[in-house]
């Protein structure tokens, strides 16, 4: 076992992992952190992406202890709480900010997913936000075929791609993710 | 009641309910749960014969391991289950029937441990003779059957098929490898050939496919100190799960109220996660480290080999024509293969032995439809559940008839075309059916009949065109329910056990609660399936349940409504017939200063002002839906007299596909299909199957292939050797025609879309590499080195 040090979404947070766990393993049993999910363990299917110091890495081909002391980001740390900073609940219907659209803080990306009902199953979700989320950071207006080509490491079974793409050229059309 | 009929919810493109949870990482699938310490992880040692006889298997070295906890093997659980025939065991007994076959599992503290020490379990086989070929597993023993014996050089893989138990509508074959064979028989087939002008015969081959879902199986099983078995599984059928966990375990003291299947989201399903897998190692595993979660969960080698794979198909079609194209008789036959243990797909069969004639109008009809046991791994339902396989011979073989007939690819299908009271192979009548304007809309969507020429003198643009159809295959007693409850806010949560795949079941039926509750949908909570706490459903498969569950959800929800007016009449004396539902209020057509809202009183119940009393109190609805009308007994030999499927999805599809000569690579550039879904409940996931099925049919014929060895050993069990489609390879151009010809017995009129979308493109496919290039490719799959090939050898041969 030994003692690796993350910063997680923005947090440093530690954990004991084995020699040979991946970072995926880690990431899912030792730090709590589910979205990345195990499709194929071997680097095909990306439902397992995650962004290694700003970079989408597959994290089931990485060991646990080659990403210490790196920043990780995941899903989880693009949303945050739609708080109302009204102190007394009485007031928030009256306030105009309640109830919230969503109950959480969300990117372009992800309300455009929202409104294109571009995911099925969902299980491939969390890869392809990320993915996305670092095209995006490189290149605020991608074409489609950069859109292709930056998914192509994503395998989707259920929905064909063509309502993610819908998604992702109008985040592009309206100027990025803001 | 309301006078204005116009629908608020059912018939929009709402966002679907789950669409938050899976962008945020929030949903929760099988493999996400967290069961502490005390979780303990099976791993599965498996056969290295697709035949032969155990002769011992010696645990003691894996025993040995630190952090082992139990070995089981066959012998701990000597009880076989099946959902239609029960032909398998949960591990192999005294044989293994296919490469890859669970024969034990080593059970650790720790899932690394647990794969270490499986090696070291040594099982010594007697290897026996294989069958790969169903036409060869089919041919054995046909002489001693007919005497009830079994010939000393017969192969036979279960010569005990007669005393196994299975549904009353199949007929499994004694002494031979056949474990259903449906029979259809209509008119006179002999006397349509000798009337015909023009006979075609052909024969077809279908490989097997894998359903691919990105999440593999997964279950965990737990069976407490008190005696409670809870399985928390990646499926499509969690209460057809629980009847066979609890039936199959019954030898072991459990009762169906003892056990507990949990469904949180699943990852994709396509058929493979409906009935029972690897599920039943978890229950039967748990019932043996009493008091431990266990859990277990397939890599994606086993998820290829040790779940269903698609059935094969060898189809043999004769087909009679009229000079005006018009059939005259159809003879198809289909020789199914179908693996080591065919539980589940014994029913794909039987369903192909009804339908076999397409969405075809055919006075004189003979199908058989035979269902063979081979060395393969088993096979079961995969989305189009067998429909896929036999329309790409028909669809083929109507192409090339029409060819030879020189009547146009479409119009021979307007002429044939099945309408609303035809009769059907089996005797009944055709139910409504918009076919004729799929077939309108989706050959004007392609513009058929003008020619593209490509640029590119090394490439041909063609243009294709066929028909499908589909029915559910179910018991005629599959059953539907539902169960909704209001809140204090007036929002409700609506159980029901339909498991939302990505179809969007979650949100479907709470577009159909809300339409005839008055609610928005951001008003309702649809909730996955616990069978603890939600209701019965048979299982979500067969594109039924947005027609099942949704009568089941429009039943609660107007058993919910009914009981608000009831009260509103009981404290207000308002008569019932003038109360309606809107805007989360009960509202009166005769007083428009009527309002009440919902959430004032659907909890802490009406106030009466006159009695300074309450009365009332939670609301609830119940649901219940099981299609009365369906019936599977019939004539064996002939298949008439039952109306074994409740209706048809029909649908037309269009393919504008552009082929490389030199290399076979294909483009598509555009791709059509015009389907009859009775009503879109929610257009937009309607366009989301349409899209998501082409996708996944073009997979099968142009780019997916299965390679087993001369050992029956899957040899690219896996997504770098087995491709399936990654964004690069999407269609240029979809158009998906939503056609709505309303089921009269569906919730507001809508029927089944979700497996009909992939049918057509396999024969597409082969209908434009015929128009194109005049070569007709009558095995799938039709991938480029195989178009290149037979093209050079076309124009060799010239």
């Amino acid at each position: 076992m030994k003692k690796i040090t993350l910063k997680l979404n923005g947090e440093t947070r530690e954990a004991y992992v084995e020699y040979n766990d991946t970072l995926l393993e880690a990431l899912r049993d030792k730090f709590g952190i589910k979205s990345p999910k195990c499709g194929c363990d071997r680097g095909d299917c990306g439902a397992c992406t995650i962004l290694l110091n700003g970079k989408s890495v597959r994290s089931c081909l990485i060991l646990a202890i080659e990403a210490d002391e790196q920043e990780i980001e995941t899903v989880e740390g693009l949303t945050s709480a739609n708080l109302c900073n009204l102190k007394d609940y009485t007031e928030l219907e009256a306030c105009g900010c309640f109830p919230a659209a969503e109950p959480v803080n969300i990117s372009e990306i992800q309300k455009a997913f929202l409104k294109h009902n571009s995911f099925q199953c969902g299980f491939c979700a969390p890869g392809i936000v990320m993915s996305a989320t670092e095209l995006f950071r490189k290149n605020p207006t991608p074409s489609l075929d950069e859109i292709k080509e930056a998914l192509s490491g994503n395998l989707c079974r259920c929905t064909g791609y063509l309502p993610i793409f819908e998604a992702l050229v109008e985040v592009s059309e309206k100027g990025g993710n803001k | 009641m309301k006078n204005n009929v116009e629908l608020t919810s059912v018939g929009k493109s709402v966002q679907k309910i789950d669409g938050l949870e899976k962008i945020t990482g929030a949903a929760v699938y099988t493999e996400d749960f967290d069961f502490g310490q005390g979780l303990l992880y099976a791993y599965i040692v498996e056969s290295t014969y697709a035949h032969a006889k155990i002769l011992s298997i010696d645990t003691s070295e894996a025993e040995k391991v630190p952090g082992v906890v139990k070995v089981f093997t066959g012998k701990d659980f000597p009880c076989k289950f099946g959902l239609y025939l029960a032909d398998r065991y949960i591990f192999a007994q005294d044989e293994v029937k296919f490469y890859g076959e669970q024969v034990a599992a080593v059970v650790a503290r720790n899932p690394k441990i647990a794969k270490k020490a499986a090696k070291l379990v040594k099982v010594e086989y007697q290897e026996l003779p294989a069958l790969f070929d169903q036409m060869e597993a089919f041919n054995q023993n046909i002489e001693g059957a007919a005497k009830n014996e079994i010939d000393k050089d017969a192969i036979l893989l279960h010569p005990e098929l007669e005393k196994y138990p299975h549904v009353p509508f199949i007929y499994p074959q004694a002494k031979r490898n056949i474990g259903h064979w449906r029979k259809t028989r209509k008119g006179d087939p002999e006397k349509g050939f000798e009337e015909a002008d023009f006979v075609l015969e052909d024969e077809y081959f279908v490989p097997r496919y894998s359903h691919c879902p990105i999440e593999p199986h997964a279950a965990i099983g737990k069976f407490d100190t008190s005696g409670r078995l809870t399985i928390w599984a990646s499926s499509q059928s969690p209460f057809t799960q629980r009847n066979i966990f609890a039936t199959a375990l019954k030898s072991l003291g459990i009762s169906h109220k003892d056990v507990r299947v949990v469904t949180p989201y699943v990852g994709g399903g396509f058929g493979g996660k409906a009935g029972v897998t690897m599920e039943i190692l978890a229950a039967a595993i748990a019932l043996g480290v009493k008091g431990s979660p266990v859990k277990i969960v397939w890599n994606r080698a086993q998820e290829f080999y040790n779940t269903y794979q698609r059935l094969g198909a060898k189809a043999k079609i004769k087909m009679g024509f009229k000079k005006d194209g018009k059939i005259t008789a159809l003879k198809h036959q289909v020789y199914w293969d179908c693996g080591a243990y065919m539980e589940y797909g014994a029913n794909t069969v039987n369903v192909i032995g009804l339908s076999a004639t397409g969405p075809y109008k055919i006075d004189n009809v003979w199908i058989d439809s035979i269902a063979i046991y081979t060395n393969l791994p088993s096979c079961g339902a995969y989305r189009g559940f067998g429909y896929s396989e036999f329309s790409f011979g028909l669809e083929s073989h109507i192409s090339q008839a029409a060819d030879k007939l020189g009547i146009d690819q479409v119009e021979i299908r307007r002429i044939n075309a099945i309408q609303e009271g035809d009769t059907l192979a089996y005797g009944a009548p055709m139910n409504a059916s918009g076919l004729h304007e799929c077939i309108d809309k989706a050959a004007k969507s392609i513009d058929w009949g003008t020619k593209i020429e490509s640029k590119d003198p090394n490439k041909v643009i063609a243009k294709s065109f066929v028909l499908f159809w589909k029915a559910p295959a179910m018991p005629p007693n599959a059953s539907s329910s539902a169960f909704l409850k209001f809140n204090e806010d007036g929002s409700i949560n609506l159980l029901v056990s339909g498991i939302d795949m990505g179809q969007g079941l979650l949100t479907v039926m709470a577009q159909i609660a809300g339409e005839i509750l008055g609610l928005p949908v951001s008003k309702i909570r649809t909730e996955n399936p616990d069978t603890d706490r939600n209701p019965y459903e048979w299982q979500t498969v067969a594109s039924h349940v947005t027609w099942g569950c949704g009568n089941a959800v429009k039943k609660a929800a107007i058993d919910a409504r009914e009981k608000i007016f009831d009260l509103i009449e009981r404290v207000y004396s308002i008569p019932k017939s003038v109360l309606y539902l809107d805007d989360e209020k009960v509202k009166n057509s005769q007083d428009p200063n009527f309002a009440i809202p919902l959430k004032d009183f659907v909890i802490d119940g009406l106030y009466n002002k006159k009695e300074n009393t309450f009365k009332g109190g939670p609301i609830m609805g119940v649901g219940v839906f099981l299609p009365e009308f369906s019936s599977t007994v019939c004539n064996v030999e002939t298949s008439q007299g039952g109306k074994p499927n409740v209706h048809y999805t029909v649908g037309a599809g269009g393919a504008i596909i552009e082929i490389d000569k030199r290399s076979g690579k294909m483009t598509v550039l555009k791709m059509v299909e015009a389907i009859d879904v009775g009503k879109a409940i929610n257009p937009s996931l309607v366009r989301g199957q349409m899209t998501g099925g082409a996708m996944q049919g073009f997979a099968t014929v142009m780019c997916e292939n299965m390679q087993f060895n001369d050992k029956g050993k899957l040899m690219n069990p896996n997504f770098t050797d087995y491709k399936i489609p990654t964004s690069k390879d999407a269609p240029l151009e979809l158009d998906s025609i939503i056609v709505e010809h309303a089921q009269p017995d569906g919730p507001f009129g809508a029927r089944g879309v979700g497996e009909h979308v992939m049918i057509a493109c396999a024969p597409l496919v082969a209908n434009a590499v015929e128009n194109g290039l005049g070569i007709r490719i009558k095995d799938m799959p039709v991938i480029p080195e195989k178009i290149a090939l037979r093209y050079k050898e076309k124009m060799n041969n010239k």
